[in-house]
């Protein structure tokens, strides 16, 4: 328990530090809104092709706007070595990892919340489900859980920006597949029960990679 | 002059800091080695060396930042490889650079230490440590905008925090001016602290110390238990130099 208290103190502070510069929602927002506007340009009188390439669009647009949002994560933490000051802090390695852990997932909960109502309101897409909720948490916990492992990693190299992509988007495959096919089926008609074998998929590769990544952590900062 | 000349310790006092054949290799080169040394409670050492003798990795290894290639480190008897967490709560650490977010304000900053380290009564140990700091005036504004010697001092603040029975400093003078390096001294030497420091001025850190200490080459080049006169400190950190 004192270790996810701790990591909560890290998340608010990530979260705080963003409250006051503004730097990474702003930039984000405007990049997600961007490409989704393009796309709806790009189908805009054809409404059947729109409705079978939305789920595409949307992670598409979550993943390239996660990334701009985790390669920034690390970066604070770099700047006058504040990643020394945790770990110099009597809280474990692991408690580092779910404070930023639980600070990306809130940054992609954030962008999300804003750039649905956009994606829905231009696509004519009713995004405001239960199946549809859960899949986009389940897929952002994932999404979160190894970027920022990968962040932490791309964060020590020179070409970082360029390194976290190269690192995140073959890992990250499955659970965009996963995503985009749960939510077509979704915003086809479908329920819950036709989408367990996605969930379970995405599911699965959480728990997998939180563990993981949570277990080596401490090495990656430590070398 | 001591060379690689073990510490004599009263059987009876645990050492504040205990360095066992510590080592510590990048790659091929070695950074630390077979560096042993014990600090009683309440010294102030202060460890000399030319560029590149070892002394930033031995404080990152004492701050448990970096781990080493072998030896061991103890505090009070307790060892980092198993109780690095309770030994980092004692650990006051003042580095090259500040551990200071720039985008938070200096009490933004405190706050968010002051929860990781469970200090008792945050706000009233913030503001006491800004007034001695001459910091208290520009609390609520961000640390962007703090000259280096104000982020310095508001590091001094952060080290001090959480009341540390040890207190680890890399070069702590850099970029203070007089009154602030006499608040440095002044606070850090509350409670009877062991502090252990590195300094590239000879005079000023012999002055600021109980003890002394020169590296060379990843060694303990010269150690004496008690300290050593003027003299002595720079006729032993010339010979150091002639090995580096």
């Amino acid at each position: 328990m004192r270790e996810i208290a701790k990591a909560c103190v890290i998340a608010a502070k990530d979260m705080l530090t963003e409250i006051r510069t503004r730097e990474v929602i702003s930039s984000v927002v405007v990049f997600a809104v961007l490409v989704i506007v393009i796309f709806n340009f790009a189908f805009g009188s054809n409404q059947q092709a729109a409705g079978l390439v939305a789920p595409g669009i949307i992670w598409v647009t979550f993943a390239f706007a996660g990334i701009l949002s985790l390669n920034r994560s690390f970066v604070l933490e770099k700047e006058e070595d504040c990643i020394e000051g945790l770990m110099v802090a009597p809280i474990s390695r692991e408690a580092i990892y779910l404070g930023k852990f639980f600070g990306n997932l809130l940054f992609i909960f954030l962008i999300q919340a804003i750039v649905i109502p956009v994606f829905s309101l231009l696509f004519n897409v009713g995004f405001f489900n239960i199946e549809l909720v859960l899949i986009t948490i389940l897929a952002s916990v994932g999404f979160a859980s190894v970027g920022t492992l990968f962040a932490a990693m791309a964060v020590s190299t020179r070409a970082r920006e360029l390194v976290l992509p190269i690192l995140f988007f073959p890992v990250i495959t499955p659970v965009i597949i996963a995503a985009v096919n749960a939510s077509a089926v979704i915003l086809g008609g479908g329920v819950l029960s036709d989408i367990t074998q996605w969930l379970g998929i995405i599911g699965a590769f959480d728990i997998i990679f939180i563990v993981a990544s949570y277990l080596v952590f401490c090495f990656i900062i430590e070398e | 002059m001591n060379i690689q000349e073990p510490v004599v310790m009263a059987a009876e006092t645990i050492p504040a800091v205990e360095i066992k054949g510590l080592s510590r290799n990048f790659g091929t080169f070695e950074a630390l080695r077979n560096l042993s040394l014990a600090v009683q409670p309440g010294e102030t050492l202060a460890i000399f060396g030319h560029n590149g003798a070892g002394k930033t990795t031995l404080l990152k290894i004492l701050s448990t930042v970096m781990k080493p290639t072998g030896g061991e480190v103890f505090y009070g008897g307790l060892s980092i490889a198993a109780d690095a967490e309770n030994i980092r709560r004692r650990l006051g650490v003042l580095s090259h650079q500040s551990f200071l977010y720039s985008s938070l304000t200096a009490y933004d900053n405190l706050v968010f230490y002051s929860r990781l380290y469970d200090v008792a009564d945050c706000d009233t140990r913030i503001k006491h440590l800004l007034n001695r700091l001459g910091l208290r005036s520009r609390m609520y504004d961000k640390v962007g905008t703090f000259s280096r010697g104000m982020s310095q001092r508001l590091a001094i603040a952060r080290a001090l925090l959480h009341r540390p029975e040890v207190v680890l400093m890399d070069e702590p003078e850099s970029g203070l001016d007089t009154f602030a390096m006499d608040t440095l001294w002044q606070l850090v030497r509350e409670d009877s602290r062991t502090v252990i420091f590195t300094h590239h001025n000879l005079e000023r850190g012999f002055q600021a110390a109980s003890r002394v200490a020169i590296m060379a080459r990843g060694k303990m080049f010269f150690c004496p238990d008690i300290k050593c006169s003027p003299g002595e400190l720079e006729k032993a950190y010339a010979a150091s130099l002639e090995m580096a």
